[in-house]
């Protein structure tokens, strides 16, 4: 999944360099189940997972009503099935992203990742440990030192300063105050925030207010890190910010993040795979440029169709098959450079561009091709 | 709710058919009244066999007391203890450890008012009877509040638990304060344990409901953030859920000990020392200068309370009291020499009791001043007296009493019906059967006629009042602090301003009542009609709408449920206040019960007496409990 796709994700987080280079030729469309088998073990790995709210939470699963779409269920049982049947790979050090509108059940299967919402059935396994099994104490202990969450509304605990806010979570697993204040500061210092340590949260605009939030979970070192919705509540200037700064400390600090959002362009922006949820199933799951160039259904089709496809799609979309008479002389490109990247290359001669992966000739790309995608229309229309 | 709904639902010609029948309905009701007045009737019978019954069962609760005698002589030992401490700190420790909490808590002004008020207790000639109101408070409080904090953290927790206390919780608070007292002195007889335990049961709901909102007011996503962080159930209380709700659980402290405050005088009724006995002895001897230095000790010590108990709740949030200026080792150490001097006055000078040389009463002017007054506007009072009594109270009474029984349960039946719905018809037409069965129809009847009068009156003056609160700024600001004072008064002291105008009678009673009633009353309808969306208000100005048009046909109906409210809780704190209206010669119910207390034959009439005013507060609750709903309702979003 590395391969083509996430720029930001060091090739050394996958366990295989050589399992790497051989997904790099597989089809574009490829499944996020096959780049999974092919990168090794998975960091969290979900598996038919079920979150059914309402009187009939044990009555539905197995049964036909399952097959049933969500309002039907909740006319007929006056139970909510916010969750259907998902199941997928969170790759080490990848950033998934979980798409969808309110009431998409995207909240809520975040949630079940570490059973602040406790799911009806199914398995989520981290490093292979299904969390579901964890008893209470174990579920702690994974929750204090595993996981780490960001909020919407920050959940900011108004009464305390910043950096107790920051050591909070060093704080509930017992550690002492002069540690945790170290940890907290050296935290406040990544997000920007060490001249802020001693004001209240209720001093703080929302972006400052989200990165202590951020700060916060930060501190307790955790292998994955759970993003709901994290920016919704800002100025979208502010999202922009937070979003390079997730950006950047992902870089930083390379952990692997689950992150949430109802907005696409977001979603595009942070997520190495991204997953598009509807009604609470996941109806599509793939790179950025595999939603945009390749919706399964008329739901995703329908949600991409403004997204600018040169900003997202790479050569590997708009190429086609080499033809003996292509002048020779073309500057080479890697196919997955992105369209846009591309338009100051294809300006700057008459040759089109030759797509050129491990030395091998894959595909050409002329102006019509580059002037297609940025119109909007179809490579081949 | 129902009634809206319906309304809604049926098509305007059904709406216009039922407007019809209720109108017919009243109309066969006066032509049935005009029949068969007279008949049917349930004229009073003192000897009325149950009351013996109950008589007798007193008389077995007597002869097996070992179970509640433990309960009863542990809360005397605990009132027994803060009478001791009080006593051992003598007033001028007493005045020197209140400034010394003021100080600490809230800084020199406090610390002032403290003191003062203290020292005008002493000056009034009322220094033991503080005191022995403060212990028995301090006591009720200790064990209420003992109670009411951890349940109401587990109610805040548990929405189970919330749900299955809060009919138990609604029933304790429609409850009139003088219905309490008759089933204590059966199980805890009369004097300081009973009345301390009378006081926690009146004020425990504040403290449960209260703290439980508080607890419910904390955001879910902070507690979602710590156990996201592995947090414990109970580092999640004990971090996030105690501390964020400082400020309500503040609150419930502080309507603890105003609630407890104003029972304690009042279970003066059932042997109580104090200040509540100081008041009744005045009241019943008509003596208003008296009276009004008791009033005036217990309001003092209302604002003392408040005040510091006020102060100690912003105290307790860090931040506030970093903002505080000055080091603390300085208040600290003035705290500590107040305490000091205070305590050490008692080693150069007398100060077992309060010095003469301070004495002050009011009692001799406001007498004359009332007198003045009567004199003077003695047309006006008792014009306004005899008009009201005459006009009104008389013929509803006789009406009442007159009817036959049926068509009185009938018709009010009826009236639940229409307003609340098919469920509060059967609990009003139950209400009446138990009524009935106690012996006690003609009696509840006078009571309700009291009740409807002054419910009428309260309504009238507060929907006035809270619509102009309403619409005008200016007038809201003057009115607030006195709504704010009027809050905080015990209910005993009401009595004491109608006393003084209308002298004792069943006027008096129901003047003291609308009083009473009418603080909170005004403030629903002024929050009703504010709380009316400003862009339903802009749209029918926008329209072309007078001032007028968007008062009646845009903020009254909106606010239709608030008013509603508002008429509930007029309805109950006006049966509470006018059954306490005996003591100012209001006759019937409550006058039933206070009789109960004194003579030992009396109390079976007494207790059936205690049982009729629940019932009619039950009732009357009912009949408008469309608001009821409607507050439940409020009750759970604000959570």
């Amino acid at each position: 999944m590395t391969v083509a796709g996430g720029p930001v994700v060091p090739a050394a987080a996958t366990s295989d360099g050589a399992a790497t280079g051989g997904a790099a030729g597989a089809s574009a469309a490829v499944t996020a189940a096959a780049v999974a088998s092919a990168a090794g073990s998975p960091a969290i790995a979900v598996r038919d997972l079920w979150k059914i709210f309402g009187p009939a939470e044990n009555k539905i699963i197995g049964t036909p009503d399952a097959e049933l779409s969500a309002s039907d269920v909740r006319l007929k049982t006056g139970s909510t099935v916010a969750v259907r049947a998902a199941t997928f790979d969170v790759q080490p050090g990848e950033v998934f992203v979980v798409m969808g509108l309110s009431g998409s059940g995207k909240s809520t299967l975040v949630r079940c990742l570490t059973r602040l919402i406790e799911p009806t059935q199914g398995q989520v396994l981290l490093d292979g440990e299904d969390i579901l099994k964890a008893d209470a104490k174990r579920l702690r202990e994974l929750r204090r030192r595993r996981f780490a969450m960001v909020f919407q509304h920050f959940g900011l605990l108004p009464h305390r300063r910043v950096i107790d806010n920051v050591a909070f979570g060093l704080e509930i697993r017992g550690e002492g105050k002069a540690e945790r204040h170290r940890r907290a500061i050296e935290m406040l210092d990544l997000v920007g925030l060490d001249s802020h340590a001693w004001d209240y949260p209720d001093q703080l605009s929302g972006g400052m207010q989200q990165r202590v939030g951020l700060a916060r979970a930060l501190a307790v070192d955790p292998e994955v890190m759970l993003f709901d919705e994290p920016f919704s509540a800002l100025d979208p200037l502010i999202r922009r910010d937070m979003q390079n700064e997730v950006l950047r400390l992902h870089h930083e600090v390379g952990k692997t993040m689950v992150f949430i959002t109802h907005d696409l362009a977001e979603a595009l922006k942070l997520g190495d795979h991204v997953a598009i949820m509807r009604a609470g199933s996941i109806v599509q799951i793939g790179r950025p440029e595999e939603i945009v160039g390749s919706p399964a259904d008329d739901y995703v089709r329908d949600f991409v169709q403004d997204v600018p496809r040169s900003h997202v799609l790479t050569l590997r979309w708009v190429m086609r098959e080499p033809r003996d008479d292509d002048p020779v002389d073309g500057p080479e490109l890697p196919p997955d450079t992105v369209i846009r990247a591309a338009v100051h290359v294809a300006s700057a001669t008459e040759s089109p561009i030759r797509v050129v992966e491990d030395g091998r000739l894959v595909g050409v790309v002329d102006r019509v091709q580059i002037l297609a995608a940025i119109a909007g229309t179809e490579p081949d229309a | 709710m129902t009634t809206v709904r319906a309304r809604l639902s049926v098509p305007s010609s059904a709406a216009t058919s039922r407007r019809a029948l209720i109108v017919g309905g009243a109309v066969v009701a006066a032509v049935l009244f005009i029949v068969f007045r007279g008949q049917w009737t349930l004229p009073h019978d003192d000897d009325y066999g149950l009351f013996r019954t109950l008589n007798g069962i007193r008389d077995a609760v007597e002869s097996n007391r070992s179970v509640l005698e433990p309960i009863r002589a542990g809360v005397a030992g605990l009132v027994g203890i803060f009478d001791q401490v009080l006593a051992s700190l003598g007033w001028p420790g007493v005045i020197g450890a209140a400034a010394a909490i003021g100080l600490i808590f809230g800084g020199w002004r406090v610390a002032l008012l403290a003191a003062v008020g203290f020292g005008i207790l002493g000056s009034l000639g009322l220094w033991e009877s503080s005191m022995a109101v403060l212990s028995m408070m301090l006591a009720a409080v200790l064990i209420a509040l003992g109670i009411g904090l951890p349940l109401g953290i587990a109610a805040g927790r548990s929405q189970r638990l919330a749900s299955a206390l809060s009919p138990v919780l609604d029933f304790m608070q429609i409850m009139p304060t003088l219905a309490y007292l008759t089933p204590i002195t059966l199980l805890f007889l009369i004097g300081v344990a009973p009345s301390v335990i009378a006081t926690l049961i009146f004020a425990v709901p504040a403290a449960i409901r209260i703290t439980a909102l508080g607890i419910r007011g904390v955001p879910a996503t902070i507690i979602e953030a710590a156990r996201s962080l592995g947090a414990t159930e109970r580092q999640v209380l004990v971090k996030v859920l105690l501390p964020l709700s400082r400020r309500p659980v503040g609150l419930a402290i502080n309507q603890t000990i105003m609630l407890a405050l104003s029972m304690v005088v009042i279970t003066s009724l059932i042997g109580a020392p104090g200040l509540g006995r100081n008041l009744q002895n005045a009241l019943s001897k008509v003596d208003v200068g008296a009276s009004f230095d008791a009033g005036l000790a217990i309001v003092i010590l209302a604002i003392i309370l408040d005040r510091l108990t006020y102060a100690a709740g912003e105290w307790a949030d860090p931040r506030e009291r970093a903002a505080r200026s000055g080091p603390r080792w300085v208040t600290i150490g003035v705290a500590l020499a107040l305490v000091g001097i205070g305590l050490a006055i008692p080693l150069v000078a007398d100060a077992t009791t309060f010095p003469d040389t301070f004495a002050a009463s009011f009692r001799e002017p406001v007498n004359v001043a009332v007198e003045w007054f009567t004199d003077t506007f003695h047309a006006v009072t008792i014009g306004l007296k005899d008009v009201v009594t005459n006009l009104v109270l008389n013929p509803l009474e006789s009406v009442l009493v007159t009817a036959p029984w049926w068509l009185v349960v009938a018709a009010l039946t009826t009236v639940a019906w229409y307003v609340s719905g098919g469920r509060a018809a059967i609990i009003v037409s139950f209400c009446f059967a138990f009524i009935i069965g106690l012996g006690l129809w003609e009696h509840s009847m006078v009571t309700l006629a009291n009740v409807v009068i002054g419910t009428l009156i309260t309504l009238g003056i507060g929907l006035i009042v809270g619509i102009l609160s309403a619409r005008h700024d200016r007038f809201r600001a003057f009115l607030r602090p006195i709504l704010d004072a009027a809050q905080t008064l015990p209910a005993f002291v009401y009595l004491i301003p109608a006393l003084a105008l209308f002298n004792p009678t069943r006027f008096t009673a129901i003047v003291a009542a609308v009083i009473y009633a009418l603080p909170p009353v005004i403030r629903l309808v002024d929050v009703g009609i504010r709380g009316v969306s400003g862009t339903v208000i802009e749209a029918a100005t926008a329209s072309g709408a007078t001032g007028r048009q968007v008062l009646w046909k845009v903020q009254l109906p909106m606010s239709r449920h608030a008013l509603l409210l508002a008429a509930n809780q007029g309805i109950v704190m006006v049966l509470s206040m006018v059954v306490i209206g005996a003591l100012v010669g209001a006759g019937a119910l409550g006058y039933d019960v206070i009789t109960g207390f004194a003579q030992g034959k009396d109390f079976g009439k007494g207790l059936a007496a205690g049982i009729a005013i629940v019932l009619l507060g039950i009732l009357l609750d009912r009949i408008t409990q469309a608001a009821g709903a409607r507050r439940q309702a409020g009750m759970e979003t604000a959570g």
